[in-house]
């Protein structure tokens, strides 16, 4: 594993974290009061939806061995069971209790 | 000296049902990174280094995956780029604090401390109270991660591969999606993202992640111009 390499992992980590705590002060201190321009904001508001999505889709798709769109894709169908169960608890932990139990399910019955 | 110790608690009393949802995602993110063969170490202190849960377990995910760490580092930051949005709700209030204590509160600025209280702050409150009914929240939340990736990482080691805990990660960022779906250029902006995901999954270096979330944004962004 890469991992082990550990002088890259902290240069990682600790470019990471830089950018981070950048990210974290901008307006805060470095802005101040200043006004956040309208059109920055307007991107800003999509950030959070469109990277989670592209981080759950191949999640759901390739990961491992996973055979991608098809129905014998167990990892793809708990994934969307999973869906329902946050969109109608908004909790995380029925979120993720809902999809292991169902990937364990469909693998124990087929 | 009263009035600092209740905005305090007043606080941290908040923000406890939401560090609920907080301790699966740190064991979550603390086996991850274990089986990822992060080592302890470096695992427990990403939690301080970074201290944001979906960056760090995409740093680890990546890095299961050999990705390039160019590519981690951006996509991580890309990540943690709605925490400019945060600031920049917040900036108004901690206006009148002293630089360190911007400083201090900058780094503990997080999706939960956020929303307690910026929904608080709507109401009206002193500065002082303000300040410390922040720090109650922001750092009850850092110790409940510290706590719980921690916890994670020990566990890590106990737990078979068969169990395809891995499956967590997916999940997670599923739990943290459905509520960024806000409107329907949210979800526009969602689906962009997720069909580009499925399309450039096998992009070199795991560009795929970064370049789908681009695309996403910008999706979100025109279908709201596109309203005017």
């Amino acid at each position: 594993m890469i991992a082990s390499q550990s002088t890259g992992v902290w240069l990682l980590l600790g470019a990471v974290g830089v950018g981070t705590y950048l990210i974290r002060y901008s307006f805060i201190g470095i802005l101040g009061r200043a006004e956040v321009s309208e059109r920055v904001q307007r991107l800003l508001r999509y950030v959070p939806p469109a990277a989670l999505a592209a981080l759950v889709v191949p999640g759901l798709l390739f990961r491992g061995d996973n055979p991608g769109l098809t129905i014998h894709n167990y990892r793809l169908l708990a994934g969307l069971l999973a869906a329902t169960v946050a969109w109608k608890t908004r909790s995380i932990l029925a979120t993720i209790a809902t999809g292991m139990s169902a990937l364990w399910l469909l693998q124990w019955l087929f | 000296m009263g009035q600092r110790i209740q905005s305090l608690r007043a606080g941290a009393l908040d923000v406890a049902p939401i560090l609920l949802g907080v301790v699966p995602f740190g064991l979550i993110y603390g086996v991850a990174a274990t089986e990822a063969g992060l080592g302890s170490l470096s695992a427990f202190l990403m939690s301080s280094i970074v201290f944001a849960g979906a960056a760090q377990l995409v740093i680890v995910d990546l890095l299961a995956q050999n990705a390039a760490w160019p590519v981690i580092l951006v996509t991580a930051l890309v990540i943690n780029l709605r925490m400019a949005m945060y600031g920049a709700s917040l900036a108004p209030h901690f206006a009148h604090w002293s630089p360190w204590w911007k400083r201090v509160g900058a780094y503990l600025v997080t999706d939960q401390a956020f929303a307690v209280s910026i929904i608080r702050y709507e109401k009206p409150m002193a500065e002082l109270p303000k300040r410390w009914y922040y720090f109650g929240a922001a750092v009850a939340l850092w110790l409940v991660w510290q706590c719980s990736t921690m916890t994670g990482i020990a566990l890590g080691a106990t737990i078979p591969a068969s169990w395809e805990l891995d499956f967590a990660v997916p999940l997670t960022f599923m739990a943290l999606l459905v509520p960024s779906i806000k409107d329907r250029n949210s979800m526009l902006a969602a689906l962009g993202a997720g069909v580009a995901a499925a399309l450039t999954s096998t992009m070199i270096f795991k560009l795929g992640i970064i370049t789908s979330a681009l695309i996403g944004v910008l999706v979100g962004y025109f279908a709201e111009g596109s309203e005017r």
